[in-house]
């Protein structure tokens, strides 16, 4: 019980605390293909607080990925404002604000469990007795502090990802962002890992941009769920879980998934996605399972 | 939360000791099963050379003499013991002397040594050509516009015939003097062994340094890595599996752009110049001339097998991200 609230206590020192993680203001984003304009992302409106989880949910060609991409500055808004810890995408990026983690682990092959995590540190000449104790501390965070050794042929997909979350982690990074990191795994495997995010969130108190298109992981994970609608990508409603609100974080297990409360956010969320259009047209592509 | 904390460990080894033993079980093999493996390699690799051998002497017990001609041309050679020396007058004629005077050195130790002399230059024209063709590589990687505008002189280049352009280089370099550094005539060879070795190198590199996922791209844009950052720690290490074959490839062309060139400069002491000299004995001498053909040969399969060495050292980076 002491472990997480230490962390958590001591992230409360820092001043940024009161700053929100991201804030997107009047956000558009227009790609320009061959066959013309496609607008991905229109008039986006979103605040994460410091250390909030928050899902973004909707079907494919929505813009979920998209609008990640954007705080992430890996592609830039074509409108619109849009600050990280109160600074701009780039500073953002450059300083190390945010770890990230895609839907492939995207290890290097070549690399070992414990150097896949230590590359973030070593880019940035962290001192190798410090590497070296981070990246213990990280892998048995995920629980992989056996496979230190291992490369990532040998690990499962599960696995894999773990260390792809370690590595993300690696820079105590105050925001996390994570596009479908779990959409590639089987159901066993992922309810495990959500588990595991869960915790893991609550020992680092970061804030969390979640990219998903599975209504049960958005729920179970989130504090806010972002509904978003295609063609054009809009933000359709959030939908605040009360999940989120009563209890702690880390305090969400496996039993919750059975609560009526689960179930009913659930369904709000179902609701939300399908928003007055006919039901099967509207959500295509998201999983209700 | 402790408790959470822990059955999560302890879990996590469990479920992932199945996952990852079963399939590092499964595509590594016992030892005994791979030595015995590596042994068949190699048993196999004997029944070849033991085969042509045997079908050297057959056609030359049972072919007629003056070979098979079909509408004028000779389609299979003449089997005298001029034009097909037996296998065994060929290996026992490496055992002794060069030349009959008294002091003559055996005839496999002067073609051990010309080889040597032949591999140093071809080593030294494979080093420049990995030099030069890492480099257009990179360049190429670079600037998109770089890759336009280059590799279509790089692939022309190989169409030029190698002995027309041997004795060009020959002259020019005999005019380079700096100081006190004078071109020697091995340069040149060495040179034009770098010309064939560098085209390969510079295709497979390019190759490898433009095979890192988009997702290994962004991830080290998003750790605001730079250009010389991203080269080493993401595109040399993924470009080893497509170098390594491109430098092999590159160690073989070496080898026959070095004995080419010897032959068309005339250099002395590589097995370039030994394989003509004794060819023109051949009349008197016929086992005599196929000793430096040997010779060759196993120059080639040395410069291509130190490589395979190279690619043992650097096995981990051969290694595939595979989704389980």
């Amino acid at each position: 019980m002491s472990e997480p609230q230490d962390a958590s206590g001591s992230r409360q020192d820092r001043p940024t605390q009161t700053t929100p993680a991201v804030e997107v203001h009047g956000v558009d984003k227009v790609f320009e293909t061959r066959s013309g304009h496609v607008q991905a992302l229109e008039s986006i409106d979103l605040t994460v607080a410091a250390g909030e989880f928050v899902s973004l949910i909707g079907p494919s060609g929505c813009g979920k990925s998209t609008l990640m991409r954007l705080v992430a500055d890996l592609d830039e808004p074509t409108a619109g404002d849009l600050a990280v810890f109160g600074k701009s995408a780039r500073q953002a990026r450059l300083d190390q604000e945010y770890g990230i983690a895609f839907q492939q682990a995207g290890l290097l092959p070549w690399r070992t469990v414990a150097g896949n995590v230590a590359l973030p540190l070593e880019l940035h000449g962290v001192a190798s007795a410090a590497r070296a104790s981070r990246v213990a501390e990280l892998l048995d965070m995920v629980g992989l502090a056996d496979f230190a050794d291992r490369h990532p042929d040998q690990l499962s997909g599960g696995m894999q990802q773990r260390v792809a979350i370690a590595r993300a982690l690696a820079e105590q990074p105050r925001l996390l962002l994570m596009d479908e990191p779990f959409g590639a795994l089987d159901e066993m495997t992922r309810e495990k890992m959500q588990t595991e995010l869960v915790r893991i969130s609550a020992e680092t108190g970061a804030a969390v941009v979640f990219v998903t298109h599975s209504i049960p992981e958005a729920v179970f994970l989130s504090d806010r769920v972002v509904v978003m609608s295609p063609r054009p990508g809009r933000i359709r409603e959030i939908v605040p879980m009360r999940l989120g609100a009563e209890a702690e974080r880390a305090e969400r297990t496996e039993e919750l998934r059975e609560e009526r409360a689960f179930f009913d956010m659930v369904t709000a969320v179902r609701e939300a996605l399908h928003g007055g259009s006919p039901v099967g047209a509207g959500a295509r592509g998201v999983e209700t399972r | 939360m402790r408790e959470q904390t822990e059955t999560a460990v302890t879990d996590a080894p469990d479920v992932a000791m199945r996952d990852a033993s079963a399939p590092a079980r499964d595509t590594r093999p016992p030892r005994r099963a791979r030595g015995g493996r590596r042994l068949a390699t190699w048993l196999w690799g004997l029944a070849g050379i033991v085969a042509i051998a045997l079908i050297w002497e057959v056609y030359k017990l049972l072919g007629p003499a003056d070979g098979v001609v079909i509408g004028g041309a000779r389609v299979l050679p003449r089997t005298t013991d001029l034009a097909m020396p037996h296998v065994w007058d060929m290996a026992g004629r490496l055992a002794e002397p060069v030349t009959r005077s008294a002091s003559a050195q055996p005839l496999w130790l002067v073609i051990v040594l010309a080889a040597l002399t032949t591999l140093g230059i071809a080593a030294a024209g494979w080093l420049v050509g990995l030099v030069v063709g890492v480099g257009l590589a990179l360049v190429m990687q670079r600037w998109r516009i770089a890759e336009w505008g280059l590799l279509p002189w790089i692939v022309l280049s190989q169409t030029v015939p190698l002995i027309a352009f041997a004795p060009v280089v020959k002259s020019w370099g005999s005019r380079v003097e700096i100081g006190a550094f004078e071109w020697q005539d091995w340069m040149s060879v060495a040179l034009i062994a770098s010309y064939l070795a560098f085209f390969p190198i510079a295709v497979g590199a390019l190759k490898g340094l433009q095979s890192p996922d988009v997702i290994h791209e962004e991830l080290m844009q998003t750790y605001a890595a730079g250009y010389w950052q991203t080269l080493v720690k993401l595109r040399f290490p993924a470009a080893v599996p497509y170098l390594l074959p491109a430098l092999r490839l590159g160690a073989a062309n070496a080898v026959v752009g070095a004995v080419v060139a010897e032959v068309s400069t005339g250099l002395q002491g590589g097995i370039g110049r030994i394989l003509i000299q004794f060819a023109g004995q051949a009349s008197g001498d016929p086992a005599k001339a196929w000793g430096p053909i040997f010779g060759a040969v196993v120059l080639g399969l040395v410069a291509a097998g130190s490589v395979a060495l190279l690619g043992v050292i650097l096995k981990n980076y051969r290694r595939t991200e595979e989704a389980a």
